[in-house]
């Protein structure tokens, strides 16, 4: 630690620090456009400058000064302030003045801090510089006049997404930011461009024109799309939800968010279900609240409960799935299921099926072994943790699977899973302190499965990965209900498979579309209750239009095992209403009223359920101290790995409902190809 | 005046052998193995006491900046980076050196490397010195030929590498940490300092950059000694150095002399004068285009030393003394230097990207006379708003020759200025 004054307040501070953060650290506001915490240093912009003591007298850019003991830095002084006037004033020359008409304006640092620094008149009289807009695809808009040159973007997607894909070409005034040869980003996180961007040259292209930022109405949620439950703001106006963006949380999301997460969200608004539908003479038609609970109550009459079943969909919220749990076993009925893909998910301990070492934990791991998965398209956030300690640490990583590009380095040891048994990596994982494994959806829904996961365990075991304050087997979701589901014991019974080809004679689907609806019995009775007319809506007799994620409040818990709560930002449209409530009027209609008439009471019952729902948003690291593994049944087939996500921008109803995810599958459509 | 025995480069024009027999023939290579034997220390204290100042322009002391190596190689070589990326408008003292006393150089790397402890040296040529660069490596292969460098150079026990890389032609590459990225492959961008490259440079290992010159003499100093050096030049400016002269002389030339020689004496021995007499003198810029330009007045007396000329807010810079006689439009050629650093500005930072370019438009105004005279304070306010501000010291380099002109010529601005008014308003009265 040293010993910094700044503006004559006395803060100690980690030797290696900079002067800005000792700055922040006396709570002085430095302006900056250039630096960010989690990116390296450019120290190009030079607006943070300051005056430090018993240095030469000039302005020192303090984002990429050193602190030193006893430094006495100036934060306010007349040098400081002359000197970044001078800069605003240089940002300013060449940069339009078109505030009125950029998406950026009301978040803009450098409309921020022009307030503060800028001049009220141009003193240049000079032509100003012009430049020519970049195509980077369907989610990064560009007007690249507005640019500055702090070089975040490039940065960002050299250093933390791994792709490195944008450059500056050219120099001086004529230096811009781009591709180089036109293309678009092929980034999962593309477009945290646009938050980092302090200007408006980098903006997002769906929201083009739709909003200012006071007209919305924002509100914390966390994100459905994928397993890591990435914390995040939905800003609305009205019944729409207009953007959503990322919420610091430095535990799950830090403060990025995958594409998919941010960019779908124009599939709310696209088929939607808005009204109850009843299947009558082999068509849909629209119906009625009580005409639609009527039709269920007649077919449910009499039936016997372990003839009939219920799904859970991927993106179901844990109140819903308990309900529904409740009604089945108020009906009589065990058969529940959540694993839509037939993963062989062992329920019967939480560390068997969560990601234990936890997303932050990564950090930590020195040799990482990924089994049958593709952190970067089942969780890109996930993936960049993985670089993040590669590029920290030098953390080793192998992989047993298809070979792709995971943005860094992997040691791709071959796609058998009898690799899992014996492979060259097997040593590296037994010499370091902390190693993990990944073992992905991709090897665990197969008819191997269980005996793949048991294998898994066992190699976890054998190579140090369980300790008594480390826990390195890790298993990686990529649906949003999943461990939720498993933590209310979500799958007991008839399993999906069983249910089907007649196995009941009534389905309820709870948003559960990724599935092969085909194979449902031509005599079950489905009932779908959702929000998308996708494939479970089309197979229903009766659809019950529920709530999407940012229509209702709904606790998560993500791969790690992490509870999350979301809130209710816009009602849900027309008669659709909060799954719960649905579930609970419905066990009204059939004289087995649930016991709960509030969320509250319902959260209470979950608690009751399982206590882990009690903790909410920490996550306490845990080590393992019973070696048992799950029980292995069967043998490990000769069958390769296969991804489990082959179109990472269409993996839901939501998101198979979302032009811009179109656009984006569009644009990928030849990687994806050659992926195949 | 120095005499000739006191010469360094004594091939300078290339009337002589360039080749290995020929600079044995004047002493280069002599006893080379027993200068190393003297050990690093040793040698860092002789150049430490000749008080030999950096040639590049900035005249940071040679031995010190030697002496800032860590002493103990670690876990990281250690590399000594030869600039020789001269592209400063003036300059062609390095280029001399390069294609007609190579040896010299070579020579002055091997003792640099092992004084700093590194076994390898790159040496950056500007991307334009073609005919250089081949002579350059000649010179470098008959050294290998000879044992002179490669494995236990010159039978010292010291292996040593030298490498030759050409740059691409960017002026701002010679700022010595682009330099350095650009020898990494990356855009040559400067890094923010610190940390300083003694510290973290070539690849991440500690590393020199040194001038061509300050390099070359080392091995002549280390054979004469300090107290030869020392007591050429004047005191805290010793030795001889390279002045390149050119512009309005009868005859432009390179020419070696010592530190404080009277900038009008050294026009007017070696340099045939000032075209129409030392009276028709209008300016002089006495250190490559980045210092300020002196008036006739500064020039009568002026020594040419780093602190005299810092003492009239100018510099040695590079030494390259560009003489302009009263023919000259000299706001037109400030504004030609504009130009210039606006083109090799590497945009990186934003004093210096975006200054260049305002100072460029205004002064190309200012040519015209096409302005008001409060813009004069407006440049002059613009240029210290870059000066001291930027990460590298290009922006200083590009305020400096305006502040030198408004400073020195500022009623010849005014005046242009009138004269464009004037007739802006007689075509009015006419139309």
């Amino acid at each position: 630690m040293v010993k910094v004054t700044v503006d004559g307040i006395d803060v100690e501070i980690p030797a290696g620090s900079n002067v800005l953060q000792a700055c922040e650290a006396a709570g002085k506001e430095i302006p900056r456009f250039c630096y960010h915490e989690r990116l390296s240093v450019a120290g190009n912009c030079r607006m943070c400058l300051v005056e430090i003591e018993k240095a030469p007298p000039k302005p020192f850019a303090s984002c990429a000064y050193p602190v030193a003991d006893g430094m006495v830095v100036h934060t306010d002084s007349p040098m400081v302030r002359k000197a970044r006037r001078g800069v605003m004033e240089f940002l300013l020359i060449n940069h339009p003045l078109d505030c009125p008409i950029c998406d950026q304006g009301g978040e803009c640092d450098l409309q921020d801090q022009a307030v503060g620094y800028g001049d009220d008149h141009s003193r240049y009289l000079e032509p100003k510089r012009a430049v020519t807009d970049k195509n980077l695809g369907p989610l990064v808009k560009t007007v690249m006049t507005r640019c500055i040159q702090c070089t975040r973007c490039i940065r960002f997607s050299t250093e933390i997404a791994g792709v490195s894909e944008l450059g500056a070409t050219a120099r001086g005034e004529t230096m811009e930011i781009g591709t180089y040869v036109e293309k678009a980003l092929t980034s999962e996180l593309s477009g945290n461009l646009i938050d980092i961007c302090p200007v408006g040259a980098l903006t997002s292209k769906p929201y083009a024109f739709v909003a200012r930022p006071w007209e919305l109405k924002k509100t914390d949620s966390v994100d459905v799309l994928d397993a890591v439950g990435a914390n995040i703001r939905v800003d609305s106006r009205g019944p729409d939800v207009l953007r959503v963006l990322p919420r610091l949380n430095e535990d799950v999301n830090e403060e990025w968010l995958a594409d998919k997460s941010r960019f779908s969200i124009d599939g709310l608004k696209r088929r939607r279900l808005d009204s109850c539908w009843v299947r009558r003479d082999g068509k849909l038609a629209r119906a009625s609240w009580q005409e639609g609970f009527d039709a269920i109550a007649a077919k449910m009459a009499g039936m016997a409960g372990d003839r009939m079943g219920a799904v859970a969909g991927d993106l179901a919220d844990a109140e819903s799935m308990l309900a529904l749990k409740d009604l089945f076993a108020a009906l009589g009925s065990t058969n529940l299921d959540c694993r839509q893909d037939g993963a062989a998910l062992d329920a019967s301990r939480r560390d068997f099926y969560s990601f234990n070492t936890s997303i932050a934990g990564i950090e930590e791991a020195d040799a990482i072994l990924l089994i049958g998965t593709n952190p970067r398209r089942e969780a890109p956030l996930l993936n960049a943790r993985i670089r993040k300690a590669i590029v920290a640490n030098r953390t080793k990583v192998a992989a047993i699977g298809v070979p792709a590009d995971l943005t860094y380095k992997v040691e791709w040891l071959g796609d058998a899973p009898a690799l899992l048994a014996d492979n060259s990596f097997i040593t590296t994982l037994k010499a370091t302190k902390r190693p993990m494994l990944i073992i992905g959806q991709g090897a665990l829904r197969r008819a191997d499965g269980a005996a793949i996961l048991a294998a898994a365990w066992k190699l976890a075991a054998e190579t140090g990965m369980l300790t008594a304050d480390w826990h390195g087997f890790n298993v990686l979701h990529t649906a949003a209900s999943r461990v939720g589901a498993l933590d209310l014991g979500f799958a007991t019974g008839k399993t999906l498979d069983k249910m089907l080809g007649g196995g009941v004679d009534l389905l309820w689907l709870l948003g559960a579309d990724e599935f092969d609806t085909a194979k449902i019995g031509a005599s079950t009775f489905v009932i779908y209750q959702g929000h998308h007319g996708d494939a479970g809506a089309a197979r229903a007799d009766v659809i019950l239009p529920g709530a999407a994620y940012t229509e209702k409040d709904g606790t998560y818990v993500n791969t790690e095992g992490r509870v999350q709560r979301g809130q209710l930002a816009v009602f849900p449209p027309g008669e659709a209403r909060e799954d719960w409530k649905i579930i609970r009027a419905f066990s009204g209609i059939i004289g087995k009223t649930l016991p709960y008439d509030t969320i509250g009471a319902l959260r209470a019952r979950m608690e009751q359920v399982n206590p882990v729902f009690a903790r909410l948003d920490i996550l306490p690291r845990f080590g393992c101290t019973d070696m048992a593994g799950p029980t292995a049944s069967g043998t490990i087939g000769t069958e390769s790995f296969t991804p489990a996500i082959v179109n990472y921008y269409m993996t839901d109803s939501i998101s198979r409902a979302s032009p811009t995810m179109a656009e984006c599958t569009a644009a990928a459509a030849p990687v994806l190809l050659a992926a195949e | 005046m120095l005499s000739d025995q006191d010469r360094i480069f004594t091939n300078l024009y290339g009337v002589h052998d360039v080749g290995l027999a020929g600079a044995r023939s004047r002493g280069d290579w002599d006893g080379t193995a027993a200068i190393l034997a003297r050990g690093r220390d040793a040698i860092i204290d002789e150049m430490k006491a000749s008080g030999l100042r950096g040639r590049g322009g900035a005249g940071f002391p040679t031995g010190m900046k030697w002496s800032f190596m860590p002493k103990v190689v670690g876990d990281r070589p250690h590399y000594l980076v030869v600039n020789a990326d001269e592209s400063e408008p003036g300059t062609c003292k390095d280029r001399d050196i390069l294609r007609h006393d190579p040896h010299k150089l070579i020579e002055g790397c091997l003792i640099a490397s092992f004084a700093m402890g590194a076994h390898a040296a790159y040496i950056y040529i500007r991307g334009e010195f073609y005919n250089e660069a081949v002579a350059l490596q000649k010179a470098i292969d008959e050294a290998y030929d000879a044992g002179l460098i490669g494995k236990n150079a010159c039978g010292s026990g010291w292996d040593f590498d030298c490498y030759l890389h050409r740059g691409a032609g960017a002026y701002i590459c010679g700022e010595e940490t682009a330099l350095i990225e650009s020898l990494e492959g990356k855009k040559g961008m400067p890094r923010l300092k610190p940390p300083f490259p003694a510290a973290v440079g070539l690849y991440g290992c500690p590393s020199t950059v040194n001038n061509v010159e300050s390099i070359a003499v080392a091995p002549t100093i280390m054979r004469r000694g300090a107290a030869w050096f020392s007591a050429l030049g004047r005191p805290r400016n010793a030795g001889t150095k390279l002045f390149c002269i050119s512009g309005h002389v009868n005859k432009p030339c390179n020419v070696e002399e010592e530190l404080g020689i009277p900038l009008r004496e050294l026009i007017d021995r070696y340099a045939g004068g000032v075209r129409g007499g030392w009276d028709n003198l209008l300016a002089i810029i006495p250190g490559g285009a980045s210092v300020p330009v002196l008036n006739k007045a500064t020039c009568d007396t002026i020594l040419m030393d780093f602190d005299s000329l810092r003492d009239v807010k100018s510099g040695l810079g590079t030494a390259a003394v560009i003489v302009m006689d009263k023919s000259t439009d000299i706001i037109k050629a400030i504004a030609r230097l504009s130009q210039f650093y606006k083109h090799e500005s590497c945009g990186q930072c934003t004093p210096c990207r975006e200054g260049t370019g305002w100072m460029m438009r205004v002064m190309n105004r200012m040519v015209q006379g096409r302005a008001e005279i409060e813009e004069i304070d407006t440049l002059e306010a613009v240029t210290r708003q870059v000066e001291g501000h930027t990460i590298c010291a290009l922006g200083n380099a590009a305020a400096w020759p305006i502040q030198g002109l408004i400073k020195n010529f500022r009623p010849e601005m005014e005046a242009r200025i009138a004269v464009y008014k004037a007739s802006k308003s007689m075509k009015m009265a006419a139309e």
